[in-house]
């Protein structure tokens, strides 16, 4: 009996440990192990660390957005339309082919093909389009329909997401937060992305960084600028020439002013593209102003050598997102390195040579949700939440010694013990304390005393019965466990039904109520049973104990 | 000390009473919510913009209705919230307010804009000390440097005007301040701060009357999609629970306790709208949680009728039934009551973010630990009188852990 007890002591004062050192200690750098706190600043320095807090404890920002993969399928398909043009012109096929939008369906429509070319057509788009259908259009037995296979589009919009997620990592670390969350978000065909900001109490300048297509295109001017759309057109007689294309822009006037609407006839295939870029930095230019220098890779500065030594003369057009920010004249052969200019401000340039940095986004993005909270509110909800969890815990352990008397004392310390539990198995496996963290925190207080309350009644119950006090708490646990067990278990699924729904601060509540429920079940039913036996133990079998 | 001694309370002869009580509440939410045609939803569901607003001193609301209603804002609601002494104030705008072709934060930027015109924006080129992060403050105090502490090195000076700043913006946010000072004099008894570092903050910085606390602004999508989902959760939250009662019980256990529940989730819901408080995201949880606590506590006497079916005493069900509740009632009680004391803790002093989802514990704590008594309790004798104690009640095949030795 003595040596169960003090095994069983032995392992209680080892958790005990181990938890007061999971809080207290956190290796500073990499020499340290253990990084035990030796003055009253490192302690407080080694709990901050450990205890991560959420957003709404630490302010901070906390974006819900959606990749508009659908850009990616709609970028996808012009591409296959330039290429089905080629390749029928290359196989002497006659035919249009168009781009069409039905019911949500998008899809290449081909029309004018001859009877006895049909079957070539078959072939064509089985041998070169093997991700596409090719199918007869209702109603009219010569057109037909190419469209993405269902299998094909999920993969396109499934990388379209990825290297969303991959490019707004990249821009967000650039800009130095600390230790944001970038995770997917909603169901698997909702393409959405929760983005977490700590510290980030004005999100409009991330915002507008994350969301930035950052799709640079240089292309060689071939007529304008001129001053309106219709302008342009009328000067080709209506029609624009072919491999052409109308950008918008802005012409820089004589002096600092915002420059006039311009549009430009620009080439329809690029010289480069932000693909070929391999580095972007701010700088300013020979006038002093911000703009941004670009180097590119060794692929892209041989095409851009020799697409400019053909230009010499010629206007080059910088065209960012389908907008013309500049277009200089060339002056002579480029090869690896060129500059941005316009009228940027020092931080549009830094940003805009940050975002060209971490490369292009292959879809446009929807915010959908926003929330920000300040670091005061953070503060006040700290200070709240720790008065009422102290307000909270002083109640029930007040209660507890009240009506239990020395048993009481037990259930107080089995509960310190689950608390101490608690909050080191959060610093153990950097879990975020959130405010409805705290909240099941308060909860586990009210809800771990029940097993003490159900044991103790049970005890008191055998008590009566008349059984003898070693009796009594033995039959007391024992019977009491299952209706423990039952209640715990129940407690627990709904726990983790939130855990899986929840994001945020609700899953920090989630996450609070299960491992306090947990660690409640060693401390009350194993820590507080042994404190009983050692009780019993020292005092003899015939006597009474307080409960 | 003892609050029940061996009660011997005829609690399903009272049952009546207790269905009467609970119809009584049903029909009252569930009118209320027929009235309102629907739930009270707070932003997360409905969709929106919140724009918390702390003033240095007490805001003049009419003057702010004013100027929304001058920026096309007039149908944005303006609300105090907290003690009057704070200041606190919410303005909300409704999803259908702003255009759908509108930025997500179209309506945010239209309230901080003006705000920023009624009360001024500042002197150009100073920020906001009240909306500062600590990260800026830093900055501006290393370019200054008004402790001459350049001298020592880069590295020791940023180091010590990082801690110099966080202590400052920690003073600031701390109460009584709540992120709002109205006189740089204010930081004088924060330890560090020398005449210079006050000249030097107030060269750079200014004190707007205003600080914005909080923003939340949910898209039309993501309130729908999170309705839906609320739920499916709450709805699988009830199925796990019957299915673990099945399985550890018998199937009318787990009807009775389930029919208990969703009667809890209907009143709660009921009593939330009765009070016109907004169902957020926090609610649901509390909801579920609510689930969880009130099997919790059907468990209990549930436990303790299975567990006297088994001692095989042929008594009726309906006493073996009373007689279980009157065993763990001791129990119940002090249970319900200590976790009542630990959420109307977090209640009274959890501060306004989490006041609806404590309300809806505090609620929810009441009906649940009622609930178990009053409505599975007698659901559970209906249910065994009718399906058949022959069949179903109890299995005796089963030896449940620990209790065989014990009972001896």
């Amino acid at each position: 009996m003595e040596i169960r007890i003090r095994n069983r002591v032995i392992i209680i004062a080892v958790v005990l440990v181990l938890c007061i050192l999971g809080i207290i200690c956190y290796p500073a750098n990499e020499q340290e192990i253990i990084g035990f706190p030796r003055t009253f600043q490192r302690l407080k320095e080694n709990v901050r660390n450990r205890i991560r807090l959420g957003l709404d404890l630490s302010g901070g920002t906390h974006l819900v957005l959606q990749v508009q993969v659908e850009d990616a399928i709609n970028v996808t398909v012009d591409l296959a339309q330039e290429r089905l043009r080629d390749e029928l012109h290359a196989k002497g096929i006659p035919a249009s082919v168009e781009k069409k939008k039905e019911n949500g369906r998008i899809f290449l429509l081909i029309t004018g093909v001859p009877q006895d070319k049909t079957n070539d057509l078959q072939t064509l788009a089985a041998e070169q389009f093997p991700d596409w259908d090719l199918t007869r259009r209702a109603g009219d037995p010569l057109a037909r329909e190419l469209s993405l296979k269902a299998s094909a589009a999920a993969a396109i919009r499934t990388q379209a997401l990825e290297q969303s997620r991959n490019t707004i990592r990249n821009r967000i670390d650039q800009l130095g937060v600390t230790e944001p969350t970038i995770a997917d978000y909603g169901g698997q065909t909702d393409y959405e992305l929760v983005v977490q900001l700590p510290g980030v109490d004005d999100p409009s300048r991330v915002k507008d960084i994350i969301q930035s297509t950052a799709m640079l295109t240089l292309k060689i001017v071939q007529d304008g600028p001129y001053s309106s759309r219709e302008a342009a057109l009328a000067a080709h007689g209506g029609i624009l020439p072919p491999d052409s294309e109308l950008l918008p822009g802005r012409r820089e006037t004589s002096g600092e002013g915002q420059g006039v609407e311009a549009w430009y006839l620009v080439s329809r295939i690029a010289a480069v593209t932000g693909r070929d870029l391999r580095d972007a930095r701010p700088g300013p230019d020979e006038n002093g102003r911000p703009s941004v220098n670009f180097n590119l890779t060794r692929d892209g500065a041989v095409r851009f050598g020799r697409v400019t030594g053909q230009n010499v003369g010629k206007q080059l057009a910088i065209i960012l997102d389908n907008r013309v920010v500049s277009a200089p004249v060339i002056q002579s052969q480029i090869t690896d390195s060129g500059r941005i200019t316009g009228s940027f401000t020092p931080q549009q340039a830094a940003d805009l040579a940050l975002v060209l940095r971490s490369g292009a986004l292959p879809a446009s993005i929807k915010y959908l949700e926003e929330r920000t909270v300040g670091p005061s509110l953070g503060a006040d909800s700290i200070r709240h939440g720790v008065v009422a969890s102290i307000v909270g815990l002083l109640a029930v352990m007040g209660f507890m010694f009240a009506y239990y008397r020395g048993a009481g004392i037990n259930a107080n310390l089995a509960l310190i013990l689950n608390m101490i539990m608690l909050v080191a198995v959060l610093g153990y496996f950097g879990a975020v304390l959130t405010l409805p963290g705290i909240a099941g925190v308060i909860l586990t207080v009210g809800m771990g005393v029940d097993t003490n309350v159900l044991i103790f009644e049970r005890i008191r119950e055998e008590l009566r019965l008349g059984k003898t006090v070693g009796a009594a708490v033995a039959g007391g646990f024992e019977h009491a466990f299952v209706t423990v067990i039952d209640t715990h278990v129940t407690t627990i699924v709904s726990a983790l039904i939130l855990f899986t729904f929840g994001t945020g601060p609700i899953r920090g509540f989630a996450v609070t109520l299960t491992i306090g429920l947990l660690a409640n079940l060693f401390a009350s039913v194993f820590v507080s049973r042994v404190l009983f036996d050692y009780v019993l133990a020292k005092r003899g079998k015939g006597e009474a104990i307080s409960i | 000390m003892e609050f029940f001694h061996e009660p011997k309370i005829d609690w399903m002869g009272k049952k009546w009473y207790f269905i009467g009580l609970s119809l009584v509440l049903l029909v009252a939410g569930l009118v209320s919510i027929g009235l309102r045609r629907g739930l009270v939803y707070g932003i997360d569901f409905r969709g929106g913009t919140l724009v918390y607003v702390k003033f240095s001193r007490a805001p003049d609301l009419d003057a702010i209705r004013s100027e929304l209603k001058r920026v096309n804002l007039g149908g944005a609601t303006i609300q105090r919230y907290g003690p009057a002494t704070d200041n606190e104030v919410i303005i909300g705008l409704d999803v259908g307010t702003t255009a759908s072709t509108d930025a997500l934060d179209a309506g945010k930027r239209a309230i901080v804009g003006a705000l920023a015109g009624l009360y001024g924006a500042g002197p150009s080129g100073k920020v906001d000390f009240n909306n500062a992060s600590s990260q800026t403050v830093a900055e501006h105090l290393v370019a200054a440097d008004p402790l001459r502490l350049a001298s020592k090195g880069s590295e020791e000076a940023l180091r010590a005007y990082r801690e110099l700043a966080a202590t400052l913006v920690e003073f600031r946010n701390t109460p009584p301040h709540s992120g709002l000072l109205a006189d740089f004099q204010e930081l004088r008894s924060v330890p560090g701060v020398t005449s210079a570092v006050l000249e030097a903050l107030q060269k750079d910085f200014y004190l707007s009357q205003y600080a914005v606390r909080n923003t939340e602004v949910v898209g039309p999508k993501v309130g729908g999609d999170l309705r839906r989902q609320a739920l499916y959760v709450t709805l699988a939250g009830l199925a796990a629970m019957l299915v673990y009662i099945w399985f550890r019980f018998e199937l009318i256990y787990g009807v009775a306790a389930v029919i208990a529940i969703f009667h809890d989730v209907l009143i709660t819901l009921g009593i939330f709208t009765l009070l016109n408080k907004e169902i957020s995201l926090t609610v649901i949880a509390a909801l579920l949680t609510l689930v969880g606590y009130s099997m919790n506590d059907t468990i209990v006497v549930f436990d303790r009728v299975r567990e006297n079916l088994r001692l095989g005493k042929r008594d009726n069900f309906v006493d073996l039934v009373n007689r279980s509740i009157n065993q763990t009632l001791s129990r119940t009680i002090l249970t319900s009551g200590l976790t009542f004391l630990a959420v109307l803790s977090l209640y009274l002093f959890g501060g306004e973010v989490i006041h609806g989802f404590a309300l809806a514990l505090v609620i929810g704590v009441i009906i649940g630990t009622y609930s178990s008594i009053a409505i599975a309790s007698p659901i559970l004798v209906f249910l065994y009188q009718r399906v058949g104690q022959n069949r179903i009640g109890v299995k005796p095949r089963v030896v449940e852990r620990g209790a065989a030795g014990a009972r001896g």
